[in-house]
């Protein structure tokens, strides 16, 4: 038999059709691989016997003939953000200790509905927020990519999917789901040579998906192809009554988008994403290799202005702390989680969120309540949203001239954990530069693996970024940087085989 | 007539805004779908959107928005058609997202005002700056164990209507009749029971004095009383209050107060929030409300008669007095009842007998005027049956009395007991003759000029017809014998 | 004026979001929260006039609605399950004096 870990999604949903081997084997490859590879701490819980259970029950739809989902049989790994009903979910924060789900999230269910296998809750960023998967209460997790000049250091996976990311990409899981605020997909699947979607906004259900900045927040997918994106994208997307920002449009089949054709599509390069300073040689190099492979597969190559893509980062960093300030008020000792016992109720609250809080996510707090207090309300946080639709202007007028924008997805490859740079939370944001203003304009955007860093070795993600609902552009465009880029589609076996 | 303070230094006015709060009618909360029932078991009415679970969404309902919308055209306000939710950050144990879905600047309605009738016969108008809708908190309880409170969410969620006055209110009386007629207007639309004992409206009033034309003085805040009669007791008070304060050289603070009913006096809250700050900003789970031409006409087509407009009426058809008109509008089935009875018949006579003897039944009886014995058919017959002699209005009052008692119809009354008024000269004369052949030592006095005694005469005589007697006839006839 | 920032106003923060910053802590986050707000202070380079604030991106999707049905409820145990501190059905807190 195959190596079964081996094999992306589209393989082995063919496989599993031809009966070669059943969701249970499949299932149990994965479990195995996990079991090997527990340093990398991917996933803060793993649920084998839940899953052998549903990829049995998967079989056993597929022996009886009954109607089977786009993922039947398949394991993923699900973000401990998204509420998992019987299974612990914390968003990798102390102050969820011990909370079990008493309801599951759409994006979930919807990805069992389609017949798909929950291995257990990949690690994250603590209430998704950070950039190198380092705020979480259950450790950081390990790259599965090792720096060729110092094959010893510990790489992060970046954040805040970096569970998520490093699982997908050491073959721990066939893909995963994710959820991108500012980057948090986007920027984990450039570091670990992933390919990472964050749909349009509303495209996915935000219900039981725990909420960090609730106008930027979006479910995702990393996978390890573009086909497997499509794939899930189309199984987990989709309207819901229970959420009142999601969208009601038909979800298409994204599959049939990769046709490999993108002669004539135009293509945009913003100039502001190519500063003089704080952009890798390396990344540098492949995105305009990229863009001249493109040009070669027929496309025609755009130079775009987005003028105000300086002020996306700022106006993020007042967006969502502010919104995270109020989402984060429930977590008070009361209703679940950790408790924290005080003298008096004030007492009780504010002993529980200093324990239960970590120093990034109470940092945040803090920043997201003074720039809603009265006297800086208009100055920062209006002022921010006033700007935040300068920015989709922009994108909206850059659309009118391209189809897509082509961008590097972060401005490094994975860094060390103890770099000097994760000790300083704004040097920390300035990884996001690439990936947030798609994020506040609510714009479709995928990273896919266009190369590696010749120092490093390290593997570099390209973003197509794209009009709303042009999920299938981005997908067409993301499936030929796949086919030119030469990168490998198979896992990092840190475990070997 | 203006509700002046005498204070030493002058003359004192008060200024007083009053922000209602009402609990909205419908069967599933504001943002969720659990149910809105009284009564229930602790925590049973509550789901995971209103316990504040991680990542619970909030969807409105579409009924609590035209409750609020017919409230809107109610208080005569502007129905706006994009309105926005806001957060209101702030924790306390009966709040489980440590925020309320509320509406800062943009609220549904806004600019209204409604009219009251003052007990003088003047009619003030009190503007409304705006309503907006709103989620209710949980409830604590404190009594259940000597170190805890307990926290049930079962009120949790539920829609409010938050309706705000201008400050226009300038007495007691008049906050008083104002609380009136919105609960009046909220119960004829169905959009909230009025129920201030129970808690389904509540009451927070903004009371500052001032010298007549002097700018407003600083206001305190008086929370949650919960009946019209405390409401218009803590302003009087904490209006004193105020002025005693001011004319010893002191300051009013901007300060939350509640109202003590058993001292009947106002002092210091605690304060929730040492340094209060709400940091309101546009719910991020939700978008702009936006109502559609058909919700409002839908609305509009539904909005039942209001009771100015009833009261107008019924001065207009029925020739009523308008202070009668406002007492038989105050309450929907009091109209209805009234409507019932006049038609056809005497209004006047039968707003009279509403007011009067009904009304004193059904308090006597502890009836609401949906359960009175007397239906108003047989009231409005019963009115017949005097205007056209069949019975005087004193027989009428046994009359009343049987129908309370036997809920028979008057003519059945008057029939099986014999009651029907005596209008037989030769009859009324006979009985004249028997009581003065009997008395007539009285006679002889009667006419030595004591007319005093007539009175003892139509007694007697009355008692003799066993009140049957046409008073009227009676006297003339009585009067006429006596003369000799 | 807006506040200045400073201890107070850390103390401040600290308090309404129910957080405690140890003393030895406070210039640390003074200066962490000086340091965002002042990066911030760029945006006022960029011309808002006439812009409105932008609250979502699908803002200009009409609000769904649901109709006045009880769909939810009558699940106690389920809600309470997690909780700390209960009894009888009830969440538990430390005592509040009213």
């Amino acid at each position: 038999m195959t190596d079964l870990v081996e094999l992306t999604m589209a393989e082995a949903l063919e496989g599993l059709a031809k009966k070669e081997f059943t969701s249970v084997e499949l299932t149990q490859a994965h479990l195995d691989e996990m079991a090997k590879a527990r340093d990398l701490n991917a996933y803060v819980i793993e649920t084998p016997e839940l899953a052998l259970e549903r990829a049995k029950r998967s079989d056993n739809r597929r022996s009886k003939g009954e109607k089977l989902g786009l993922m039947e049989g398949i394991p993923v790994g699900m973000k401990d953000l998204y509420c998992t009903k019987g299974v612990r979910t914390t968003a990798c924060s102390h102050i969820l200790d011990g909370f079990v789900p008493p309801y599951e999230s759409t994006v979930s269910l919807n990805l069992e509905n389609q017949g798909s296998v929950m291995l257990g809750k990949t690690n994250m960023d603590e209430f998704a927020m950070g950039t190198a998967n380092l705020t979480s209460y259950y450790g950081a997790v390990r790259n599965p990519y090792k720096d060729k000049t110092n094959p010893n250091k510990f790489l992060i996976p970046g954040g805040s999917s970096g569970g998520s990311a490093a699982a997908v990409a050491a073959g721990l899981c066939m893909c995963a789901t994710g959820s991108d605020t500012g980057g948090s997909i986007r920027t984990p699947a450039s570091f670990c040579g992933i390919v990472g979607m964050k749909p349009t906004y509303g495209r996915c259900s935000r219900y039981g998906m725990i909420a960090f900045a609730s106008s930027l927040d979006q479910a995702g997918t990393m996978t390890r192809t573009v086909r497997d994106t499509a794939i899930m994208l189309e199984s987990m997307a989709g309207y819901d009554p229970k959420d009142s920002t999601v969208v009601n449009r038909p979800v298409p089949c994204y599959q049939k988008a990769l046709t490999g054709d993108i002669k004539g599509l135009k293509i945009g390069i913003p100039r502001e994403y190519n500063p003089d300073k704080g952009l890798n040689s390396d990344v540098r190099h492949v995105w305009e290799q990229t863009a001249e492979k493109l040009r070669q597969a027929g496309a025609e190559i755009v130079d775009i202005n987005l003028p105000s893509t300086q002020y996306a980062l700022p106006t993020y960093y007042l967006i969502a702390p502010a919104e995270a300030s109020s989402n984060l008020a429930r977590y008070d000792g009361v209703k679940y989680g950790l408790r924290v016992d005080g003298k008096s109720l004030d007492e009780m609250y504010t002993n529980t969120r200093t324990a239960g809080f970590g120093k990034e996510v109470k940092r945040r707090i803090m920043i997201g309540t003074c720039v809603l207090l009265e006297g800086y309300y208009e100055t920062c946080y209006l002022k921010a949203q006033k700007v935040r639709r300068l920015l989709c202007k922009e994108f909206d007028d850059a659309y009118k001239k391209v189809d897509v924008i082509l961008a590097p997805a972060a401005p490094e490859t994975a860094f060390g954990k103890d770099d000097d740079s994760t000790k300083d939370p704004l040097k920390m944001q300035l990884y996001d530069v690439f990936t947030v203003p798609s994020s506040l304009a609510g714009l479709p955007a995928i990273s896919v693996p266009a190369g590696y860093s010749e120092t490093t070795g390290l593997p570099i993600g390209l973003q197509v970024i794209g009009n709303k609902f042009c999920e299938e552009t981005i997908l067409r465009v993301a499936g030929v940087i796949e086919s030119v880029s030469g990168m490998s589609i198979r896992p990092l076996r840190v475990g070997g085989k | 007539m203006s509700y002046i303070i005498k204070g030493e230094t002058g003359d004192w006015e008060i200024v007083v805004g009053l922000e209602v709060h009402c609990e909205v009618i419908s069967k599933a909360k504001l943002f969720s779908g659990a149910p809105t029932a009284f009564g229930a078991e602790a925590n049973t009415q509550v789901s995971f959107v209103d316990a504040g679970f991680p990542g619970m969404l909030p969807v409105i309902n579409h009924e609590c928005v035209e409750q609020a919308i017919k409230t809107g055209m109610g208080l005569n306000a502007t129905v706006n058609k994009k309105s926005i939710f806001a957060r209101k950050n702030y924790y306390y144990a009966d709040l489980p997202n440590g925020y309320q879905i509320s509406q800062s600047d943009k609220p549904i309605i806004s600019d209204g005002y409604i009219d009251v009738d003052l007990e003088n016969g003047e009619t003030r108008r009190i503007g409304i700056e705006r309503l907006h809708l709103e989620q209710d908190a949980g409830k604590l309880m404190h009594d259940q164990h000597p170190s805890k409170s307990f926290v049930d969410l079962n009120r949790a969620g539920v829609a409010l209507m938050e309706i705000v006055s201008r400050p226009d209110i300038r007495s007691p009386e008049e906050a008083g009749a104002y609380l009136r007629e919105l609960r009046s207007i909220v119960r004829y639309i169905g959009s909230c029971d009025g129920n201030m004992d129970e808690g389904s409206m509540r009451c927070d009033a903004n009371v500052s004095v001032r010298h007549p034309g002097d700018p407003l003085g600083t206001r305190a805040e008086i929370k949650n009383v919960n009946s019209i009669r405390f409401v218009m007791q803590a302003i009087e008070y904490e209006a004193k209050r105020q002025v005693e304060l001011l004319e010893e050289g002191g300051k009013v603070v901007q300060e939350t107060r509640k109202f003590d009913s058993v001292k009947g006096i106002t002092k210091t809250m605690r304060s929730k929030e040492t340094a209060v700050d709400y940091r309101y900003f546009y719910d991020p789970d939700l978008i702009p409300l936006r109502l559609s031409d058909e919700t409002i006409e839908k609305c509009r087509k539904e909005m039942p008669e209001l009771p100015s407009a009833k009261k107008n009426r019924f001065v207009k058809d029925f020739g009523l007095p308008a202070y009668d008109a406002g007492q038989l509008v105050a309450e929907k089935e009091i109209a209805e009842y009234f409507e019932a009875a006049a038609k056809g018949h005497d209004a006047k006579k039968v707003a009279n007998y509403i007011m009067g003897d009904l009304f004193a039944t059904l308090n006597k009886l502890g009836k609401s005027i949906k359960e009175s014995p007397v239906s108003p058919e047989n009231l409005g017959r019963m009115v017949d049956l005097i205007n056209d002699g069949t019975i005087s209005s004193r027989i009428a009052k046994d009359v009343f009395q049987f129908m309370v008692d036997e809920g028979k119809s008057p003519d059945q009354i008057v029939e099986e007991k014999g009651l029907k008024q005596v209008t037989d000269t030769s009859a009324i004369e006979k009985i004249i003759d028997d009581v003065i052949n009997e008395n007539p030592d009285k006679v002889a006095e009667y006419r030595s000029g004591k007319d005093k005694l007539l009175g003892w005469f139509v007694g007697q005589t009355m008692k003799a017809s066993k009140g049957k007697a046409n008073p009227g006839m009676l006297n003339d006839l009585l009067k006429k014998k006596l003369a000799g | 004026m807006p506040m200045p920032i400073d201890k107070d106003m850390v103390k401040r923060l600290g308090i309404l979001s129910r957080l405690s910053i140890p003393e030895e802590n406070t210039e640390e986050m003074v200066t962490e929260i000086k340091k965002i707000i002042s990066w911030v202070d760029q945006l006022k380079d960029v011309n808002t006039d006439d812009v409105l604030p932008m609250n979502s991106v699908v803002e200009d999707m009409d609000l769904p609605e649901r109709k006045d049905e009880i769909t939810d409820g009558d699940i106690r145990d389920a809600v309470i399950k997690n909780a700390p501190d209960q009894m009888d059905g009830y969440f538990l807190v430390p005592k509040v004096v009213e």
